[in-house]
This record gives C-alpha cells, structure tokens and sequence, in this order.
C-alpha cells in the first residue's frame, strides 16, 4: 500500500468511514500460521464453512457455489474445518511452512494424507 | 416568560430533558441521580413528551445504548452517578472518540468504598480524561441551564462531543431550591433541531461507525478528537452569551466573584461556591478583600483564562472535594498551579479537600481557608501545601 495516508485534520471525525466494504482492501492473510485446504472432489456443498466462516473468506462462484477459499483474507481460524460434516473431512489446515513454494495440487495431496 | 418554581436539582434536570425532548433516554437509576430517568419516565407516560426510553440493565448498557442511539442519528441523553458513571467508563470513551454529542447529568457522588451514597466530585474527577465536555453547576438553576446550554455545546459541529452537566449529589440533587424555569417553546426553540453529521440510518449514504484503526490511523483520530474537544472552549462561551440574550442568565467559561481586586482568592466547583460567596460578603464586609474564582467549564480546562483573573491575586487556595490519591494534589490543584507557572509573580497556591462524601463544608470552614491565606500574606510562609477541611485529627 503506497498510497498516501490522511493527516489528523483532513480525517473523517470519530473514525468514520464513507467507502463502505473497504476492509477488502485490508488484507489479513498474513496473520495466517495454517491454511484450510479445500478438497472439492469429497465437498457435498452445503456451505457449512460459508455459514461458519468469520471472515467471509469463502469464495462463492455465480452458482452460489463453495468455489475455495480467499487466501487474502482467511486468517486460519480452522472453524471451516471444525465444521465441515463430510467423512473424510473436504477442509483440512496445513501448515504455512509447508505449503510454501508448492503446487496447489501438491498443497492438496501434504494435507489430506495426515 | 419563564415561571419561579421551588423543585430539587434532579428535578430541574429531568425538566430541561423534557423541555429538550430528546429522541433516546436510556438510563439505570442509582442514587442520587434516580429522581432524573424516574422524572422523564412519567413525564413521557404522562404525554409531556414522545422521547425513546431505554430501560437497560447496567450503566454500562445505559450508555451503550445512547451510543447506539446517537449513532444511528438522534439526539440522546442521559442521567446517572458514582459507581454507575464508574461502569460506564469504557463507553464513555467509545462516546467521545466516536463523536457523538449525547448529553449527561451527573449528580456528583462519592465513589466507594467504603459504601456512601453522598455528594462529593470522586466520579466526575476520575473521568475527567474521558473525552467528555464537563460543565459543573453550583445550584439547581444552573443545572437547568447547563444542561440546555449543553446540548448546543456538544452538538455543535465544530465540536461534536459529549458533554456532562454536573452538580452535586444531595446538596443540590436532593435540595428544593427556587429557580427559574423557561417556557417549553423558548426552550425548544434555543436547541433547535438535531442534524446529525453521518446518521447510521440515512441508508443512501453508507456510514461505519466503531471500525478499528490500527497503529496508522489511531493517533490522527486521537487528535482530531482532541481538536473538538478544544473547539468546545470557544462555543461553551458563544453559547452561554447567546443563553443570556434568551432568558436573561448570560454564562462565561468560570465565574469570577468579587475579584477585580482579591487579595484572598478560593478557587472552587460545584455548591461549595454558594457558601463561599457568603463568606466572601462577610469579609468585604469588614474590609477583606476576599474572592471567588468558580470553575464553570473543567473540560477543557480554559488554563490561560483562570490564569488571567487569578494573576492579580495574593494568595490562593483551591478546594478540591475529591482525594488527591497520590497526586501532588487534588486535579483542581494541579490544573490551576500549572497554569499560573507562567504567570509573573505567580502566587502561592495551596490545596484543601473537603466535603468527602457528604461531609458538610460550613461558612465556618471557608472563613478558616481565608485567615490561612492571609497568614500566608503576611508572613511570606505557606507551612502546609496540603490540608482536610473538617476533618477529625490533624493531616500532615
């Protein structure tokens, strides 16, 4: 974020902002020390981990489908996991160290086998 | 015309928020402010106004509440005191950094413990850093009329900040005193109409309101309060003329009484005053020239006017009714030796507490802390900085 941030005197007063929804623009992906990992062959759709998610960082195509997750925003929570009612679980975390630098199919195939 | 009527202070405040009409009240009772709520409780099931009362669980619900209320767009008032201001602490400052101009009466109570219901300033001091405009009345008619006049205060836009009304718990609350009420009309027609800035509620115009700010934007939004906060000096004095062309009772940021040429000055809030100004008459009487500096305004602190009126003076003594609680002195004290450290000449400025829950403060009392100054006067020598008025045995 290069853009210039606002002085005291040229804020909003009391913390006010006009733009709604621009906590999108507020990436929290970074706090993350585990990720869910998405399995959409076992995922039986019935948005439980949408429902449950805190962060609304399940993604959702046009069909109103689970579609994966928003890496940029999901803080790692686990409560997708914790919820998600099929057997094998379709969501299971992985750790950031160890998704780092592989390939999503490689990511997939590290967190499903535990 | 405004009417004489013989009502208590809770009384006098429970009327100017029937004649403000606010959209919310949400208010818990605790003594000795109750009478207030209970007050606007039965002027609304009595049709005397169509305000919004909250019935809540807690103080800190209560302002809560108004917070919601003030943030979704209506104008919103309050009463409580002591340990129930005390539970509100959080909100309060939720109120002030959120800058929503809701109005309070604080009846003035000793915190506890021990456990006492009785007047003294412990709440009002304790959040004096809170963000909020203090206003302190020393009779029921300026509770009436700080509260009015703080309605305009808190909402003017420059401002934009809560402000407390405050008075003393049963020497004022509780007391039935003759005072001066204004027609409903006149009333109305000095607070006008409520626009707020970003109402929630005005859904074509999205707003947030208590969004977070991480470290890059907490500090700005910090001075940006404390700037209306500041603005609010100038409009306390704007408004309080403009009061005065209204209904005749014209209010400054303090109340200088007898001090053009005081030699012997008390610096005091709240109904001590009263008694002090009967003092100071007695001693003019007999040539002392004895003098009151009132504090009217203590948030913000107008440190540069105080200053001036008490430059002139001899020697003064300021009266806190609240433990200094490791302070160098009470934070009357602090705040006026402070701002006379740049004045020429400065005084000597000493520190009494008085009037601890409910502890009668007599003329008998006032008169001692005047022949303590003139001591100091004479002799060149302040022997005690610190010192209890009516107090059993000897402090220091």
């Amino acid at each position: 974020m290069s853009e210039k941030l606002l002085n005291w005197d040229e804020i909003l007063i009391g913390g006010a902002i006009k733009d709604p929804g621009n906590s999108k623009s507020y990436e929290t992906g970074s706090w993350r020390v585990e990720r869910p990992v998405w399995n959409p062959e076992s995922c039986i759709q019935c948005m439980f981990c949408w429902v449950y998610c805190p962060d609304s960082s399940i993604l959702v195509d046009e069909n109103g489908k689970m579609a994966g997750i928003d890496y940029d925003h999901c803080k790692g929570c686990g409560i997708c996991v914790e919820q998600c009612p099929t057997k094998p679980k379709s969501l299971a975390m992985l750790l950031e160290a160890e998704a780092k630098g592989k390939s999503e199919e490689e990511i997939r195939k590290e967190a499903f086998s535990k | 015309m405004g009417k004489k009527v013989a009502l208590t202070g809770n009384e006098a405040a429970a009327h100017a928020i029937r004649q403000i009409n606010p959209d919310v009240v949400a208010a818990f009772p605790i003594t000795p402010s109750t009478p207030i709520p209970q007050g606007v409780a039965q002027f609304i099931a009595d049709g005397q106004m169509d305000t919004e009362f909250v019935t809540v669980e807690s103080e800190h619900s209560a302002m809560s509440a108004c917070v919601g209320a003030s943030a979704a767009g209506g104008r919103v008032m309050t009463a409580t005191s002591a340990n129930g201001y005390a539970l509100m602490w959080e909100i309060l400052y939720i109120a002030s950094g959120t800058r929503l101009p809701i109005v309070m009466a604080v009846a003035a109570r000793a915190l506890s413990a021990p456990l006492n219901i009785h007047g003294d300033h412990s709440d009002i001091m304790g959040g004096r850093d809170t963000g909020w405009i203090q206003l302190i009345a020393e009779n029921s008619q300026e509770t009436y009329d700080n509260l009015i006049q703080a309605v305009k205060i808190a909402e003017n836009k420059k401002v934009m900040t809560p402000a407390l009304g405050a008075f003393d718990g049963f020497n004022i609350s509780h007391a039935i005193e003759i005072w001066e009420m204004e027609d409903d009309a006149k009333v109305k027609e000095f607070v006008g109409e409520y626009e707020p800035l970003y109402p929630l509620l005005k859904t074509d115009e999205p707003i947030t309101h208590g969004a977070w700010a991480p470290p890059n934007w907490y500090f700005e939004n910090r001075m940006n309060q404390l700037e209306g906060l500041l603005n609010a000096k100038d409009v306390v004095a704007d408004v309080g003329k403009e009061f005065g062309k209204a209904f005749g009772r014209e209010y400054g940021l303090y109340e200088a009484y007898k001090m053009d040429d005081a030699e012997f000055t008390i610096v005091a809030a709240g109904s001590v005053c009263g008694t002090t100004k009967d003092v100071v008459d007695k001693l003019r009487e007999n040539g002392v020239k004895a003098g009151l500096l009132k504090i009217r305004l203590f948030r913000p602190f107008p440190y540069k006017e105080l200053a001036d009126v008490l430059s002139g003076t001899k020697a003064i003594a300021v009266l806190d009714r609240v433990s200094p609680a490791g302070a160098q002195g009470g934070p009357l004290f602090t705040e006026i030796r402070s701002a006379l450290y740049d004045v020429n000449n400065r005084p000597p400025v000493i520190n009494y507490t008085y009037g601890l829950g409910g502890r009668d403060t007599q003329p008998v009392h006032i008169n001692s802390v005047y022949d303590t100054l003139k001591k100091i006067v004479d002799t060149g020598r302040v022997e005690k900085q610190f010192d209890c008025l009516n107090l059993r045995g000897t402090w220091g």
